[in-house]
């Protein structure tokens, strides 16, 4: 009933399995590059491939362009902390020259590391010869000029800052400013700003920290820089509440500009609201006027003009309440899911549990859920809209909320920034979905 | 008198099934709180979010480590197979044997 009208439609065109879980995904600027993270510390880029002259139908595929380790295991002897090499996030800088900039952290670190290609290179030396072997000085007669030749694509990546020792607790976000000359990193007590020349010293913006830690009742789950306003930031808690910060008002931005909060039923309150409600991601639209925030059961759109609730609530998996008892005794009550807009902001994509992932077109009010595995999806295949079963009837193609796998989780998709194309991580597996072009 | 009793017991009851029907949330508590029934109530509080802050915390002692080898040094042998799940006593873990621990919440949750 779905296929034919849905707006949505994909095509699977790829998918690639990493050693280790995926824990991040991120499109660059113009969406020819797509990076992935993983436990391991590894960072795997995309290229997107030109359009292939065979089969002018379908965009081109996304290809390995560039593999690297960006962060190894750690341990802190002094307290006792063992630091994972986990990539927790990856943000692309904006492309200023032939090469690309990305920032990735772990828990601790954040690294700007330069993507670069050599094509050419010189060959010719006067006193070296192509083994690289030093010539005898006393055999070289004549002088000539190098040459540069074509030689095999190769990439490079290269860090070339180590931005360290600025975070006490977790980094969960880093979120490149406007400006392109500054960034901010934050943990789950404070967010600090960084110079991206500047790797000595960063500025902290903003500290909850209670001074009894006793007293602790919220942390800092996500934060992220207006996409035009250079001084403006939003940080979201575990408490479901989003603050929004003039960094122009004060040099400590510990008092909010904008405090956002969806009032809540008191008589509804339960052991597990304040749990559910706890914000998991935090993104601007494109056209900064909205933000989109993630929390266990739902996604919320708000109007950056409108801070006593949100403009558009989605329910995700809305069959989760009733088992969240025994979601909390495995933990998955835990589990921190990310949201993206697509380019025009006019819808809004996230995931869910059995290697679902549901897509919401804020226009047509219209939703769908996916699944992202090998076994429902070959390639070049439409993708089949799933639906879980939630009443005591179950359909033919339903699958009932008991038979959900919640191992298989979606926690991380990125929306490319121009194309109806996405990626969306499956623990350990890629898979990259793209509108069919009629 | 067995009649008001009786009367009671139906009110409470439908309050009950009141709840069940408006709140699957609240059925979801009633169920939890009644596995552990040393749950604190504010959930959401320091204790949790404790836990959160320390993931990654290691407690491995060098220096009890460093010490229990000497003392085995001298000893020759150890006096019982050490066990590995053991980590009391004079069973010192070795770096290896340490387990790998998942920041799980269920520790804390029973512990109330």
């Amino acid at each position: 009933t779905h296929t034919h009208s849905h707006p949505h439609t994909h095509t699977l065109t790829h998918t690639r399995s990493h050693t280790d879980i995926i824990s991040t995904v991120e499109f660059n600027y113009s969406g020819e590059l797509l990076a992935t993270g993983d436990k391991g510390g590894r960072v795997v880029i995309f290229q997107h491939e030109q359009e292939s002259k065979n089969r002018p139908h379908l965009r081109g595929e996304y290809n390995v362009y560039s593999t690297f380790q960006s962060h190894e295991p750690e341990f802190d002897y002094l307290k006792s902390l063992e630091i994972e090499e986990k990539i927790n996030k990856i943000r692309w800088l904006p492309q200023q020259n032939a090469a690309h900039f990305l920032l990735s952290t772990n828990d601790k670190t954040i690294k700007l590391w330069k993507i670069s290609e050599r094509d050419k290179r010189a060959e010719g030396y006067n006193l070296k010869d192509e083994d690289g072997r030093l010539r005898d000085p006393f055999r070289i007669t004549s002088l000539r000029v190098p040459v540069l030749m074509p030689m095999d694509l190769m990439v490079e990546a290269s860090p070339r800052r180590i931005f360290a020792n600025a975070h006490t607790y977790h980094i969960n976000s880093i979120s490149v400013n406007s400006d392109h000359e500054t960034y901010l990193s934050a943990d789950d007590l404070r967010i600090n700003l960084w110079h991206l020349e500047i790797t000595d010293r960063s500025f902290n913006i903003v500290d909850i920290k209670p001074a009894n830690m006793e007293e602790l009742t919220e942390v800092i789950t996500a934060a992220e820089c207006h996409p035009h306003q250079c001084n403006v930031f939003v940080y979201s808690s575990s408490k479901g509440t989003i603050r929004l910060c003039d960094m122009r008002a004060a040099a400590l931005c510990d008092r909010h500009s904008k405090f956002f909060e969806e009032p809540e039923d008191p008589s509804s309150r339960s052991f597990f609201s304040e749990i559910i409600s706890s914000i998991s991601d935090v993104k601007f639209s494109h056209s900064g006027r909205y933000m989109m925030t993630r929390d266990y059961l739902s996604v919320k759109v708000w109007d950056l003009n409108m801070e006593n609730r949100p403009v558009e609530t989605y329910q995700v998996h809305e069959y989760l309440r009733s088992k969240l008892c025994s979601l909390y005794e495995n933990d998955c009550i835990f589990d921190k899911f990310e949201c993206c807009w697509n380019g025009g902001d006019s819808a809004i994509m996230t995931g869910s549990y059995n290697n679902f992932f549901r897509m919401f077109d804020r226009n047509t009010r219209r939703d769908i859920t996916l699944e992202a595995s090998r076994e429902s999806s070959k390639p070049r295949a439409t993708l089949k809209p799933r639906k879980v079963s939630t009443g005591g009837k179950r359909k033919k193609d339903e699958i009932s909320v008991d038979s959900l796998d919640f191992n298989k989780k979606i926690l991380h998709t990125a929306w490319h920034p121009k194309d109806n194309v996405i990626a969306v991580a499956a623990t350990n597996n890629l898979y990259i979905f793209q509108d069919k072009i009629n | 008198m067995s009649g008001d009793s009786e009367d009671t017991q139906t009110a409470e009851e439908t309050s009950e099934i009141q709840d069940t029907v408006i709140s699957p949330e609240k059925a979801e508590e009633a169920k939890l709180k009644a596995r552990y029934p040393n749950l604190g109530n504010k959930p959401g509080g320091s204790d949790l979010l404790r836990k959160r802050l320390q993931k990654g915390q290691k407690y491995f002692d060098s220096g009890d480590y460093n010490m229990a080898k000497a003392k085995i040094k001298n000893k020759q042998l150890p006096t019982a197979a050490p066990e590995k799940t053991e980590i009391t006593g004079d069973h010192i873990p070795t770096p290896q044997d340490l387990p790998q621990r998942k920041p799980s919440l269920v520790a804390s949750k029973l512990a109330g």
